[in-house]
């Protein structure tokens, strides 16, 4: 691989883009092809293909065997609430390969003693969520119960089409949660892409174990096709 | 310094398509492209590949008696693509 292209690579994956690298495996030529260039790609189809599926592969081509690296943005976890769970969901989050921010306005919590080592940002979500780039590689998980936060948080992550969006909250929380995110007028598909109550069934109690089960929820949404999720 | 990646797998294989390792000249390594079964081999192969500049395609299957220690004990076959970064 060229030093050109290494560089050109990391750009885009820092700018959360996505990018296809295509290798002829018998002379070992290469090229970059970012998503803005696809249309204009000789193997545009291939290409394309393999970006939706968002997976690597060797292609036949009319001009021979060539490696397909797919690179899509590596995924985030946006959290409102910067509160005990969220102590251990970040780092967690971290060790799973999730570019992690915290948003909460309440200075209280969103403090660097409490959170040594995760982005936090102590602004509201109208604020602090635009700059993030939300987007369908991102999981979202509301964590405050406070609607004035929550609300407005898991509108933009709907809006945004996040992979996995999940509130915390009882059957009860989520109930009054739904009827005001109704009157708002959101519809009763785009509702129901929200995970509540958040988390895999394990029984967890702790902060940190109700963290595990919300991993293992994201882990299994992006992992699993959607069905095969929906019978586990 | 080069790259190694998982380009092909058939059957059983640790890491799937697209996973890389990184090799150094003093053949320091970050990364994988098996459980940890081939790694030497391909470390040894990536030598060459600084050595020489042409990319190589190596190919690892189902360990037998003689070749343990450069087959993968969970029974599939690995095809990895090793490239020097110029």
């Amino acid at each position: 691989m060229k030093l050109d292209i290494l560089h050109a690579l990391n750009a885009e994956r820092a700018a959360r883009r996505a990018v296809v690298i295509v290798t002829d495996v018998a002379s070992g030529e290469q090229r970059l092809v970012k998503a803005a260039d696809m249309a204009r790609d000789p193997l545009k189809e291939t290409v394309e293909k393999r970006l939706r599926m968002a997976k690597s592969g060797m292609e036949e081509t009319a001009q021979g065997r060539v490696f397909l690296t797919v690179h899509v943005p590596s995924p985030q976890l946006v959290i409102t609430g910067a509160v005990h769970i969220s102590q251990t969901l970040a780092p967690v989050g971290q060790l799973l390969g999730y570019d992690v921010t915290i948003v909460d306005p309440r200075t209280a919590f969103a403090s660097i003693e409490r959170f040594p080592d995760v982005k936090v940002i102590a602004e509201w979500p109208d604020v602090a969520l635009p700059p993030l780039n939300v987007d369908h590689y991102t999981a979202f998980v509301a964590l405050t119960h406070d609607p004035k936060i929550d609300d407005p948080a898991l509108k933009h992550a709907l809006a945004r089409d996040c992979f996995y969006i999940g509130a915390l909250g009882s059957k009860k929380t989520h109930a009054k949660r739904v009827a005001r995110l109704k009157e708002a007028g959101l519809s009763d598909a785009d509702i129901a892409r929200i995970h509540a109550p958040i988390g895999l069934p394990i029984g967890a109690v702790s902060p940190a174990e109700i963290a595990v089960a919300i991993m293992g929820e994201i882990t299994q949404r992006l992992r699993m096709k959607s069905e095969k999720a929906e019978a586990a | 310094m080069a790259l190694a990646t998982v380009v092909e797998t058939w059957g059983s294989a640790p890491r799937p398509v697209g996973s890389n390792l990184v090799i150094d000249n003093d053949g320091n390594f970050l990364g994988s492209v098996s459980g940890g079964c081939v790694e030497g081999a391909v470390v040894t192969e990536a030598m060459d590949v600084i050595d020489s500049g042409k990319p190589k395609m190596l190919e690892f299957g189902v360990a037998d008696e003689a070749a343990w220690n450069v087959g993968l004990s969970c029974g599939g076959t690995i095809r990895v693509y090793v490239e020097k970064v110029t």
